[in-house]
């Protein structure tokens, strides 16, 4: 068994997550603080054993429609980047979500805004988990705060992204990617067949025979039939948030102060909360761990004898407009984040927690 | 059991592969790991710092305030974190280029001369383990023989020719602290 638990970044668990997933096609453009992931593929040369193309595209846009056009034939298709790369993939995804198509992709975010920095940052929440594109559609937006969560992540967006054919985006932040940790990698899986592709997929463009064509594309001129499709799209994102809301909640129960955090910011948290106990303080923690759909409902529950609620993000506030909703602002809720690349550390989260609520 | 670690030091001094050594050896004991480093320009020349926790238990924050041990390897490192330490706990600093020593009387300070020891072994690559074996004697966090399974697993296959040298450094490394 020694042999299956390793020590790595999240980047390079990403990598070997989708080796072993079967993943079909990487498309990427290297960028800090995610290039491991790609780094990862190139070492691994996965085409040599699995057939999986790893290909370092011209620029972020051509990464996107590669994946597109792989995600088109039904094949499991990636691609990642960090902030200001993502930003130049949103009309893609857009057009990913529009065509009803699985896609896996990945934001490693970074201090922004424009080209920021390299530090971790969380502030493309909104990006996210809001449509970052045109258009009204929505991404299952994962948000991983362990190296191990990086390796599952990739299996369950997978997943989800075929089962509701639409895209899922893996939210992670600079401290997930760079920082190492144990992880067991998941068994190998082959890839999918032909055969197994075109049964599971029948909706993919893979050579009509003996059937109608399959037509992938996002426009559609007449107004009415575009409404019908927006329809569609909504009762589907319905299903998704009735049945894949996932959160985390630590002494949620009867707690006096709720700390909602996510990814890694919700490890920093954590401590902060430990911290809090031990001098006494009844503090819970919620970790929203799917950002879209929003756990809401777990977020009012945490909340019912609660006197206050911190959100802590890296980023202006970008999360606690989804708490307020959730508690619909009948709880005194409030932020703490730092921006740009910097991070809190867990003493400071305390004494930010003292200061609000408890004087 | 639960050890939260800075190393610090210039870029190029091995101090990220030395805490890449240390969280595989708590590896090798099946314990709970995090390796989170500066990854800023910094490595690229400047100070380079890497946190490392080893515990028994699930590890929430991977960012720290304050260090059950430090181990600083210039006069920079020294000055940002020996305030950081906590009370009771452990400073191991390299003397070479070091002018104004650590003051603190509430923890327990180590000096090791490990530069001056990479002179009489004439390899200055031996740095990092001579610095790790002084830390797990101070600190005996992890055994011996954990480290040198660590040390297999983190270098390639294609460098294992230099393990013996390394064991040595490591070993030489324990002798340079007396407790």
């Amino acid at each position: 068994m020694e042999s299956d638990i390793r020590l790595m970044k999240g980047n390079e668990a990403l990598a070997h997550a989708m080796i072993r997933y079967g993943a079909d096609g990487y498309f990427g453009y290297p960028i800090t603080p995610q290039s491991e992931v790609l780094e990862t593929l190139e070492a691994e040369m996965p085409w040599e054993s699995t057939g999986m193309v790893v290909l370092q595209a011209e620029s972020e846009v051509a990464a996107v429609n590669m994946v597109y056009a792989g995600a088109g034939a039904g094949k499991a298709v990636c691609t990642s980047s960090s902030s200001p790369g993502m930003s130049l993939m949103q009309e893609g995804i857009s057009f990913i979500a529009a065509a009803e198509l699985p896609a896996l992709l990945i934001n490693c975010m970074r201090g922004g805004p424009g080209l920021g920095t390299i530090q971790p940052s969380q502030a493309d929440y909104f990006q996210a988990t809001k449509g970052g594109g045109h258009g009204d559609y929505r991404l299952i937006t994962l948000a991983p705060s362990s190296v191990q969560e990086m390796c599952d992540f990739v299996a369950l967006g997978w997943d989800l992204a075929f089962k509701y054919r639409t895209p899922a985006m893996i939210l992670a932040d600079g401290t997930v990617g760079q920082m190492m940790e144990k992880v067991i990698l998941p068994e190998p899986r082959r890839r999918r067949t032909e055969e197994e592709l075109r049964e599971q997929c029948p909706w993919a463009v893979t050579g009509k025979k003996n059937r109608k064509r399959n037509i992938i594309t996002s426009l559609e001129l007449n107004a009415p039939a575009m409404e019908v499709i927006n329809n569609n799209l909504q009762a589907k994102y319905k299903r998704i948030e009735e049945n894949e809301v996932r959160c985390e909640a630590l002494n949620t129960e009867d707690c006096e102060y709720l700390i909602v955090a996510f990814g890694s910011m919700a490890r920093i948290c954590e401590k902060a909360m430990e911290l809090a106990r031990k001098q006494g303080l009844n503090v819970g923690l919620l970790r929203p761990i799917t950002l879209w759909p929003f756990p809401a409902k777990a977020i009012e529950q945490a909340a019912r004898k609660a006197k206050g609620i911190l959100v802590v993000e890296l980023s202006a506030g970008q999360m606690i407009e989804d708490v307020k909703l959730a508690v619909n602002c009948q709880v005194d809720t409030r932020h703490y984040g730092r921006m740009g690349g910097m991070i809190p550390t867990p003493d400071e989260i305390l004494g930010v927690l003292k200061e609000m609520f408890v004087k | 059991m639960k050890e939260e670690i800075i190393i610090a030091g210039f870029g190029g001094q091995g101090v990220l592969s030395m805490g890449k050594i240390l969280a595989y050896s708590g590896l090798m004991e099946d314990k709970e790991v995090t390796w989170l480093p500066s990854y800023g320009p910094e490595q690229r020349g400047g100070t380079a710092n890497v946190t490392v926790i080893i515990s028994d238990e699930r590890i929430s924050s991977p960012i720290l305030d304050t260090y059950d041990v430090a181990v600083v390897l210039n006069q920079q490192s020294l000055d940002k974190f020996e305030s950081k330490v906590k009370p009771g706990g452990t400073l191991i600093y390299d003397s070479y280029g070091i002018n104004r020593v650590p003051a603190r009387t509430d923890i327990v300070v180590h000096r090791v001369d490990a530069m001056d020891a990479t002179f009489e072994m004439q390899n200055a690559k031996a740095f990092n383990m001579l610095v790790l074996g002084a830390l797990i004697k101070a600190k005996p966090m992890v055994a011996v023989e954990s480290v040198i399974k660590g040390l297999k697993r983190t270098l390639p296959e294609r460098h294992h020719n230099m393990l013996p040298m390394n064991e040595e450094a490591l070993r030489k490394g324990m002798e340079l602290i007396q407790l």
